[in-house]
């Protein structure tokens, strides 16, 4: 342990020295969460807005107010008034709104009497979450709408009349669909949050790869040999390796994360949690970068193969967007340690303990297990001639 | 089992795949001699030594050092060994001090012993003014003598170096061997690999020749002369009838061949210099006029073209 140790110090001495590396280590990650959460923060504090229009030409009709004022009692909608169909056509055009809603003429009549009627949806087609979410909204109360018709139509069947107290009691039962927005503190993890946590996962592969990928430098420089005829066991020289690429990580990721608490503001949940999941996640990347590192005969190589496996498993993992868990990209996104970090981070997050997190755990340190048995084994044979 | 030689090597055989890279090699070296070991690029020096150092796995033979076994597995044998690679094996980022302080941790040195050591090691290279520098700003000389020093910082009871010449410019090479010639002085055991005759000449105390992964002769330079039969070769440049000098001259005891040639004579003598009075006396009774005289002894060159029947490098 101790010759280990000797040799770790010494790499790190070198890393210290090497600009390069504290750039990748600290300056990048810390500055791309810093810049993340500034551009796309600054959205997040604004929040979703949107502004419609609706035209009522059901001037007999009780509905078109009804949906008015569903919209109304939604805090991110602003509504415009809109004498026409034509004046609220242009206002969607020249972007004043994000889209109309036009009720047509006798639209209410129609609907009670099991007639249907069409609701128009007009889009900014420069606003498209707007108007989704305004196409939502109109499906959201047609559908509605059908539900009282159903259930008015069952009374009938019934043998009941069909009067207006029918109704009114349909509507009790069957009431609008209302959209509710929370407080992003509440539970969801915030944008600095989500690109400090990312950036901290994206480049602990980039930061512990100098190390596994030492002991081709020790045989480019013609060091190796040196260390090899020294009265130490290879062994040694592997650990020492090893252990400065841990110690490079798990450094570098503990200053991530007091420095984006500190500075950005992010959330990173149960200190026990996070304690645990960055010493599985340093084992892991130590055992996936050195696994890579043992395949390739050059520096450069290693180099260009540890970039290459950062970055597929850095998208698949979701360090940059979140990714959704239903669907294909959501179930092999565990086939990278990036992921299974990227889910335990974010449920750590989101409020959760180390309890919690017990599956993104056993993720990481299975496969820091089993990537670090094979990379030892290889580089076992590295050294051995 | 205490022993005479510190080093002692028999039936060293390796091989990558179908290639034979070393085939039976075997030598000693007692303690105070420099052995080499001579021969061209790719002749098996580099990985003889490999297995020597244990380095290297072996598929035959036996390496023991002061009669204790050493392989790729030992450790603690490794202690008295010490190291100068072929290529420049130090840390470009770390000083000279630095570097020397890491590899002596290595050898279990710590404290005041390691600090003294490091100083007595760059005065001898000649670094003393220059050790807190970072490497990667000396000249190659000044790397190649941090080079050797860290071979010699664990005071090793064996000195291994392979071919720490090459590539060094006059003055340094001058100060690498005047280094090697005082360690083996002060009881050093040294084994030195080269492809350059002189230095074998000047350093070694016995030369193994070593071709093709073998060893076709071993013996002190004297010894290796002989061996092959090699003569001393006497060039005369003279004036007048030099067919009456040729056969003048070898009539002279010791000459075994005189000949006309180019304007002068050439002559095989056993020993040159012991006949060169002699030869001068025959020349000079047949009226030819000598302006020059050259003698050029047989060397080791000579004798690994005899041995190998080709050039121990191509350079010159």
């Amino acid at each position: 342990m101790g010759d280990a140790w000797t040799i770790a110090t010494k790499d790190l001495r070198r890393r210290l020295r090497d600009r390069t590396a504290v750039l990748v280590a600290l300056v990048l990650p810390f500055g791309l969460a810093f810049i993340f959460s500034l551009t796309l923060g600054d959205v997040e504090s604004r929040g979703f807005e949107a502004t419609y229009a609706v035209v009522d030409r059901d001037a007999s009709g009780h509905l078109p107010a009804e949906f008015t004022a569903l919209l109304e009692r939604l805090d991110f909608v602003t509504l415009r008034e809109a004498a026409t169909e034509g004046a609220a056509e242009s206002l969607a055009e020249d972007g004043t709104v994000d889209a109309v809603i036009v009720f047509p003429e006798g639209f209410t009549e129609r609907v009670q009497g099991g007639r249907g009627g069409a609701i128009t949806v007009i889009a900014d087609p420069d606003a498209s979450i707007s108007s989704l979410v305004a196409e939502s909204l109109t499906t959201s109360f047609a559908s509605n709408l059908d539900a009282i018709g159903l259930s008015v139509a069952l009374g009938a069947e019934a043998g009941r009349p069909t009067d207006d107290a029918l109704v009114a009691r349909a509507q009790a039962v069957a009431p609008v669909a209302e959209l509710r927005t929370a407080d992003a503190d509440d539970r969801a993890v915030t944008q600095s949050s989500f690109f400090a946590i990312g950036m901290a996962v994206f480049f602990l592969f980039f930061a512990v790869e100098f190390g596994v990928r030492g002991l081709l430098e020790e045989r480019e420089e013609g060091t190796l040999a040196r260390l090899l005829v020294a009265p130490i066991s290879p062994s040694s020289v592997i650990g020492g390796k090893a252990l400065a690429s841990f110690a490079v990580g798990l450094v570098s990721t503990t200053l991530l994360v007091l420095a984006t608490t500190w500075l950005l503001d992010a959330r990173w949940g149960d200190p026990l949690g996070v304690t645990v999941l960055v010493l599985g996640g340093v084992l892991a990347a130590v055992g996936v970068t050195a696994l890579v590192a043992t395949l390739a005969t050059t520096t450069a190589q290693a180099g260009a193969y540890v970039s290459i496996v950062a970055v597929v498993g850095g998208l698949l993992g979701g360090t940059f967007f979140p990714i959704s868990q239903a669907g294909f990209l959501g179930t092999i996104r565990f086939l990278s340690p990036q992921g299974w970090l990227m889910e335990g981070f974010q449920a750590l997050a989101y409020g959760g303990t180390v309890g919690e997190i017990a599956g993104p755990l056993l993720g990481v340190f299975t496969i820091a297990g089993v990537t670090g048995s094979i990379a030892w084994a290889r580089s076992r044979r590295m050294v051995a001639a | 089992m205490e022993s005479a030689e510190v080093l002692r090597c028999t039936g060293l055989r390796k091989t990558f795949g179908e290639r034979v890279a070393v085939d039976d090699v075997g030598f000693e070296i007692a303690p105070g001699e420099t052995y080499g070991l001579l021969g061209p690029n790719g002749a098996g020096k580099t990985t003889t030594i490999s297995m020597i150092c244990g380095l290297l796995t072996r598929d035959a033979g036996r390496v023991t050092l002061q009669g204790r076994e050493l392989d790729t597995t030992t450790i603690d044998v490794k202690a008295a060994i010490g190291f100068v690679p072929q290529e420049v094996a130090i840390y470009p980022d770390l000083s000279a001090r630095e570097n020397l302080r890491f590899f002596g941790k290595l050898y279990d040195l710590s404290g005041r012993e390691l600090d003294a050591r490091i100083d007595r090691i760059l005065e001898t290279i000649g670094l003393a003014d220059r050790g807190d520098e970072r490497t990667d700003a000396f000249s190659g000389g000044m790397k190649r003598r941090l080079n050797i020093g860290l071979g010699m910082l664990n005071d090793p009871i064996l000195l291994v170096l392979d071919e720490p010449t090459v590539g060094v410019d006059p003055q340094s090479r001058n100060a690498i061997l005047d280094s090697v010639e005082a360690l083996a002085s002060e009881g050093m055991a040294v084994l030195y690999t080269t492809h350059y005759m002189e230095e074998a000449e000047r350093l070694c105390d016995r030369v193994g020749i070593l071709d093709e992964g073998t060893v076709k002769a071993e013996g002190t330079r004297r010894e290796l002369i002989s061996l092959v039969g090699e003569h001393d070769r006497l060039r005369i440049e003279a004036h007048g009838d030099l067919a009456a000098a040729a056969a003048a001259a070898a009539g002279v005891p010791g000459v075994e061949e005189a000949a006309p040639r180019d304007g002068g004579l050439d002559l095989l003598a056993r020993d040159a210099r012991a006949s060169l009075a002699d030869v001068v006396r025959a020349v000079d009774e047949t009226g030819a006029g000598i302006t020059s005289m050259e003698v050029r002894e047989p060397n080791l060159e000579a004798v690994f073209l005899h041995l190998t029947g080709k050039a121990l490098r191509d350079e010159g």
